[in-house]
């Protein structure tokens, strides 16, 4: 049976009592406008000879204020509170972004100088002025992280496997905490650690590629461990159990089944883990020194390594400065580029070699 | 008691192949491998200290002895890391924030990328940016806070003529400390559970209001378990501030003069390519003291972290 009165005929803005059931709001279109003119308002200060840091800054207070001083009347004190928040949220973020931009803006526009192909096929020996390259920087700092690489590994991954795989009980609970406890070590800490290690048994003057490797590995075992273990855990137990089924053994359970499947997200693990410690220059800075020369042994005295090379070149420049300054900043973009990609790489890697894992 | 008829269970012993035995063995090796290294860091660190510890007094850089070498690097180390986590945490949340619940969904992980790739530049390319392009750009506003504010000692100037103060060391580790805190209360933030969420909103919450009620006091421990990671992360910090900092050793609160107290990990890596005998053990003293305070920060951290997540009923 229809009703008398359909639902849409109720007066919600004055109903039975004097209460009206909704709220006033601004319309959709209010925050852009009063964005559009805070922002116009800054480009005018900007005219008029003011910062743009500053106008920036009051751009935003303006908005706040404008969106507020607006919302109050119509929409009550609570939701303009909210709308107060919102900008604050995402004034912050952007605030957040601006050292990012800031940074890799610097880096390029200063690096490019020297951005050529004597940077990366000449080294410093008997360099004076201009010139001159970080050819045996850039082997060096390969030849550190590879070496650092092969330490962490295999360690990090074995770890891994025993906590995802037998560890139980007390032991297993340090491991794990004390991994996550590392991952907090100070690089500077791990360096003096392998020169602590080293000079007990070579004397205090003693500088060796390896030393910088295993102080790179301090930092980044840990990190190996984690990321392997998260992977390790989202293999699914069936997966395990059918192979126990089959009578496979238990290590063999772990090499033929485990580790392939989780292969993708430790080979990601593995690349954020490199790409994190290739820029590490405090460690190696008391473990290896610095070079002109090319020397890629690392069981043979000092080595060149990039973030390092950059250090010396900003802290001891030649007459005039610039020439150092220039390559100290190339050396800078090599480096970030380097990270970028492996950073690039590991999403990639996830994004591709990725098993389909049920949620 | 009624009899139970006890099935006869034959107890069959698993055969331990030898390979299991040699990868159950690696892998616990490679385990216990980890708690030698971190006992080892210490256990060296304090063996190549110890000639600095028993030294007498004057032998030591600065001739007062081992504690007053330490006490102002000390001091400057946190110092510098205090005010850096005061700038970065707050930031920190409100990123998290905006990732979690503002937003649009389909940007989310992208922008997470963006914030992940601060913690992925080299500290010492930080370094480079505070000195060349950070440090110039707060001489006008350090004039003003002097000029305006000086009546706050942290403020008091005069202001330094190059930049290099520890207002610039302070806020580039606030930069490089900054992902790392919001990364992991951005994952406190994602598990807070939905229904939470919804019934504030059902009740007519704002979201704003929401955010308090629900997802802010859920994520408390990890905001405060993340916050002491970073302030680990600045304590350690050692490239960035010793490009940046010009030190000259003092103890003051001031943040922007030139007389600035430097950190341990700077100081550190500042002398140490030109140290030789006695210096270097002081300078592993230091280094000691600076893992002893890094390890308690992070292992109160870690513990406030995990506890929240064996309460939280999430995962």
């Amino acid at each position: 049976m229809p009703t008398s009165t359909p639902e849409r005929d109720i007066d919600l803005e004055s109903p039975i009592g004097g209460i009206p059931l909704v709220h006033q709001t601004l319309p959709r279109w209010a925050p852009h406008a009063t964005l559009a003119t805070a922002v116009l308002a800054g480009l005018a200060l900007v005219g008029a000879g003011i910062g743009i840091g500053l106008a920036a800054v009051l751009v935003v207070l303006l908005y706040g204020v404008a969106i507020y001083s607006w919302s109050r009347p119509i929409e009550g004190a609570r939701k303009a509170k909210d709308r107060v928040v919102t900008t604050a949220v995402m004034a912050t973020f952007l605030l957040a972004l601006l050292p990012l931009v800031s940074v890799i803006v610097t880096v390029i526009s200063r690096g490019a100088a020297r951005f050529d192909i004597e940077f990366f096929t000449h080294s410093m020996q008997g360099v004076v002025g201009a010139g001159g390259g970080a050819y045996h920087a850039i082997i060096g700092t390969l030849i550190i992280t590879g070496l650092a690489a092969l330490i962490s590994v295999p360690i990090g991954m074995l770890t891994a496997i025993y906590l995802v795989e037998y560890g139980r009980g007390k032991l297993a609970r340090a491991i794990t905490f004390f991994v996550d406890v590392m991952t907090g070590i100070p690089s500077i800490v791990a360096g003096l650690f392998a020169f602590a290690l080293f000079a007990l048994f070579f004397g205090p003057g003693v500088r060796l590629g390896i030393m910088g490797a295993i102080a790179l590995s301090v930092l980044m075992i840990p990190v190996v461990v984690r990321s392997t273990e998260e992977m390790l855990k989202l293999v699914p137990n069936e997966l395990r159990e059918a192979a126990y089924a089959l009578a496979v053994p238990k290590w063999r359970m772990i090499i033929k089944v485990v580790l392939p499947t989780a292969l993708a997200g430790i080979a990601t693990g593995v690349t954020l883990a490199i790409a994190r410690i290739i820029g590490e220059t405090a460690p190696l800075l008391i473990t290896l020194g610095i070079t002109t020369g090319t020397n890629f042994n690392p069981f043979d005295g000092r080595m060149a390594t990039l973030p390092v090379f950059s250090y010396y070149e900003y802290v001891n420049p030649g007459i005039p400065p610039e020439p150092s300054l220039e390559r100290a900043w190339t050396a800078a973009l090599v480096l970030i580029i380097i990270v970028m990609v492996l950073n690039l790489a590991a999403r990639l890697i996830s994004r591709l070699f990725a098993p389909k894992t049920r949620s | 008691m009624p009899a139970t008829e006890q099935p006869v269970r034959p107890r069959t012993k698993v055969r331990q192949r030898p390979g299991d035995r040699i990868f159950a063995g690696l892998s616990t090796g490679a385990g216990v491998l980890i708690l030698t290294v971190l006992g080892g860091v210490a256990a060296f660190l304090l063996i190549e200290a110890w000639p600095a510890i028993i030294a007498p007094a004057d032998e030591i850089p600065g001739g007062e002895g081992l504690v007053l070498y330490i006490w102002p690097l000390l001091f400057g180390t946190l110092l510098s890391a205090f005010f850096a986590l005061l700038i970065a945490a707050p930031l920190a949340v409100s990123i998290a924030l905006f990732i979690t619940h503002y937003a649009p969904r389909r940007l989310s992980q992208a922008l997470g990328y963006m914030i992940d790739l601060l913690a992925a530049i080299p500290s010492i390319i930080y370094g480079l940016w505070g000195f060349f392009v950070l440090a110039p750009a707060t001489l006008g506003p350090t004039t003003w806070l002097t000029e305006y504010l000086g009546f706050i000692p942290l403020f008091e100037g005069p202001p330094s003529a190059t930049g290099r103060t520890m207002l610039v060391a302070v806020m580039v580790l606030a930069v490089m400390i900054l992902p790392i805190i919001s990364a992991v209360v951005r994952e406190a933030f994602r598990q807070t559970p939905r229904l939470h969420e919804e019934a504030a909103l059902a009740i007519g919450a704002t979201r704003w209001e929401m955010l308090r009620m629900a997802v802010l006091p859920f994520g408390r421990s990890a905001i405060i378990g993340a916050s002491m990671l970073g302030l680990g992360r600045a304590l350690g910090e050692t490239m960035a501030v010793a490009i940046v900092l010009s030190v000259s050793g003092g103890v003051t609160f001031n943040l922007i003069s030139s007389g600035n107290p430097s950190t341990i990990a700077a100081n550190i890596a500042l002398k140490f390519p030109e140290s030789t005998g006695l210096d270097i053990n002081a300078l592993i003293a230091s280094g000691l003291v600076l893992f002893a305070v890094t390890l308690g920060v992070n292992m109160l951290a870690r513990t406030i972290i995990n506890r929240r997540r064996e309460f939280s009923g999430a995962n």
